[in-house]
């Protein structure tokens, strides 16, 4: 980590620059270890108030950014700013003051032996936030705010339904009274119903608090309601970032396009959509030349086997694919999987 | 472990009428499931969608004769392929199932056994019930395998679970319920453990498998999405009953009891529902089944919630055109409804 220049004022509340995580994966005490490029080179931006969605598969590295946005876990190359200053230099816990975390399962993120007064007061308590009558009024407040009803004061998570649960968890990570939050996959352990009120529950709070969300899903249709810029990310690298109108409405990127495409929405006149992306998820340790997307990707050439593509900048947003990076190129060099895509 | 072709009188794969599972539990008994009707043919899909707790589950469970000790089933009729299940013994209904119905579960990596190749599993289903040997098994597992759409198939029988991508497993799941050409596949949340690209093509393989091999399909699932694209009729279950039925147009297009209503305003459509707005939402929580149950179960959360709502139990009427759901509203009442918004019309 070298010493970055400060900007005095960011216009960014939250910004990576060339963000890398490599973790050294050994498949036993004396096999060489081999690096897993979890997040590679990863530049975003985020305008305080604004929700950022990270979409992605399995595995593509979207966990491990939203560990890095909260301090939780180093880059191994780049910096995270957090209003233009580097994390690394923060002190730990002014960081967690700042960004907090919302995670996916209400059943496992809440400690099952303590009441939901120990549980909301306890960043208070580590930060030693004021007195005990205070902290205990701060409890109370923040649970009106996220539509707990005081008489749950005492209750233990178990007393509580998957939505209760959750609203538990937006008020923990709300006891500091952060900037940022961090929610990864907040409703995918959660029913339709509930779900709509946790999702509704999250906007009243941006627009109540003017918070900033990082907001990690896989659920395409819900991304694009809570969002207003996308990142997406294939195999450790940011395909394609932009607006969410940008990116929704005129996807660049065939992968964006692809996950797009795969949304199912409950209207009974579509049929299940055709996606020919042929094989699966490729092994992150060993990852296909060029472009990673290149073995699923309709409109592969040749060249995207041996060139990985550059992020180009391009309406606010970047987009890492050869067909707009080189569009003359890919339009010489001979298509690889029209085969493969009819026979998947 | 033969007799398994007699010549059915209907020609519903599976027929039920008023199935009811109770289960004991410590506060009393559970109303799990309370008078379900449904049936399926061959080449149908079925979907049951409902929250977790409606008892569509149980509902799976209880056709394939593996409910838990501690619950009661009581049906008026229930029917495989015209066969009795409710006076066939345990050992009878281990013949069946893996013959005649297959299953698919939720999780491919729990559903398999991780300490026996892939092959080895496949080939035991086939053996187990008698449809021929080990060389037999094989062919008919290759032959599955790359049906399913997975490459080098000899290769991959040699090949343990966890050697495996999660989409790979789920397709190594289906091939292995197909292998003795059931009549009746009960598929519980096959895809919800999937990424969504993968999901897709699971269902279009399934879709594909369903034309050729002409099974029934009972797919289970609290995903909206799916059921929309893949049914051909739907049974949307809440605290342990059918509250709408009807195919997949009247359920979607012109649903009838408010709480198919209230789902399908909570889940945002790209396109539709404006990015950023307030998403509809059901307020409150679903009830506690244990005990005798009186009136509309939904009645506490039912923003149209009247006096006849508490009282009696409420049928499912069934027009003419198979669309039923069980609501005290009229059609009209109903479609009335929609139009107003939604809170204009609060019990008195």
């Amino acid at each position: 980590m070298t010493e970055q220049t400060q900007t005095p004022t960011s216009q960014y509340v939250l910004e990576c620059r060339d963000v890398s995580r490599t973790f050294m994966i050994g498949r036993g005490p004396f096999t060489e270890k081999r690096p897993l490029r979890a997040v590679q080179d990863i530049s975003l931006q985020v305008r305080r108030g604004e929700v950022l969605a990270v979409v992605g598969e399995s595995g593509c590295g979207k966990t491990t950014l939203a560990k890095m946005l909260l301090g939780l876990l180093e880059p191994t190359a780049g910096d995270i700013l957090y209003e233009g200053v580097p994390i690394s230099s923060v002190d730990r816990r002014d960081v967690a003051r700042r960004i907090q975390p919302v995670f996916q399962d209400p059943y496992s993120s809440l400690n099952p032996r303590k009441t939901l007064a120990q549980i909301i007061s306890l960043p208070l308590d580590v930060h030693k936030i004021g007195t005990p009558a205070e902290r205990k009024a701060r409890v109370e407040e923040i649970m009106e705010l996220v539509g707990l009803p005081r008489r749950l004061l005492y209750s233990y998570p178990s007393q509580l339904s998957g939505g209760q649960r959750q609203r538990v968890a937006i008020a923990r990570a709300l006891a500091m009274k952060p900037e940022i939050l961090v929610c990864d996959e907040p409703t995918s352990a959660l029913d339709v119903s509930v779900q709509a009120q946790i999702l509704n529950l999250l906007q009243e709070l941006r627009d109540e608090l003017n918070l900033t969300y990082v907001f990690i899903s896989h659920n395409l249709a819900v991304v694009e309601h809570m969002s207003t810029r996308v990142a997406v990310m294939y195999l450790g690298r940011l395909i394609e970032f932009g607006m969410a109108d940008q990116v929704f409405d005129h996807p660049r990127h065939p992968y964006t396009q692809a996950l797009l495409d795969s949304v199912l929405t409950p209207e009974p006149q579509y049929s299940l959509p055709n996606i020919a992306m042929g094989r699966g998820f490729p092994n992150p340790l060993n990852p296909p030349s060029g472009c990673a997307f290149h073995p699923r990707c309709p409109h592969a050439t040749e060249l995207c086997q041996w060139a990985q593509p550059q992020p180009l900048a391009a309406d606010g947003g970047t987009v890492e694919c050869h067909l707009h990076s080189d569009p003359d190129a890919m339009a010489k060099s001979p298509r690889i999987n029209e085969q493969k895509a009819s026979a998947a | 472990m033969e007799g398994n072709t007699p010549k059915n009188t209907s020609d519903h794969v599976l027929d039920v009428r008023n199935l009811n599972v109770r289960i004991k539990v410590p506060a009393g008994t559970l109303h799990a499931v309370t008078d379900v009707d449904f049936h399926v043919d061959r080449g149908e899909t079925l979907c049951i969608v409902g929250e977790s707790g409606c008892g569509k589950s149980i509902t799976s469970l209880a056709v394939m004769g593996l409910l838990p000790r501690s619950a009661t089933m009581t049906a008026d009729k229930l029917t495989l392929e015209g066969r009795d299940l409710l006076s066939v013994t345990d050992r009878q209904f281990a013949d069946l199932r893996g013959d005649r119905i297959g299953m698919i579960f939720q999780d491919p990596m729990t559903s398999l056994n991780p300490v026996y190749t892939i092959g080895n599993q496949m080939e035991e289903v086939y053996i187990r019930h008698g449809k021929g040997g080990r060389k037999e098994a094989r062919e008919r597992a290759i032959y599955l395998l790359e049906k399913v759409g997975i490459t080098a198939a000899a290769s991959r029988l040699g090949q343990y679970p966890h050697q495996l991508s999660g989409g790979l497993r789920q397709r190594v799941m289906i091939a292995m319920t197909l292998m003795c050409d059931p009549a009746l596949v009960i598929a519980d949340e096959p895809t919800t453990a999937l990424d969504v690209t993968i999901q897709a093509q699971i269902l279009n393989l399934l879709k594909e498998l369903q034309d050729e091999f002409h099974m029934g399909l009972i797919f289970i699932t609290h995903d909206l999405g799916v059921v929309a694209r893949i049914a051909d009729r739907v049974a949307v279950m809440y605290a342990g009953l059918v509250v709408e039925t009807g195919n997949a147009e009247q359920v979607f297009s012109a649903p009838m009891h408010p709480y198919t209503q209230g789902l399908l305003e909570c889940i945002p459509i790209p396109g539709k529902t404006v990015r950023g707005s307030q998403l509809g939402s059901i307020p409150g929580i679903v009830p506690a089944l244990i005990g005798e149950q009186e009136g509309c179960l939904f009645r506490n959360r039912c923003s149209y919630a009247r006096e006849a709502c508490t009282d009696g139990e409420i049928d499912l009427e069934t027009g003419g055109d198979q669309h039923g759901y069980r609501c005290v509203l009229t059609p009209e009442e109903t479609v009335n409804h929609i139009k107003k918004a939604p809170n204009a019309a609060v019990a008195e």
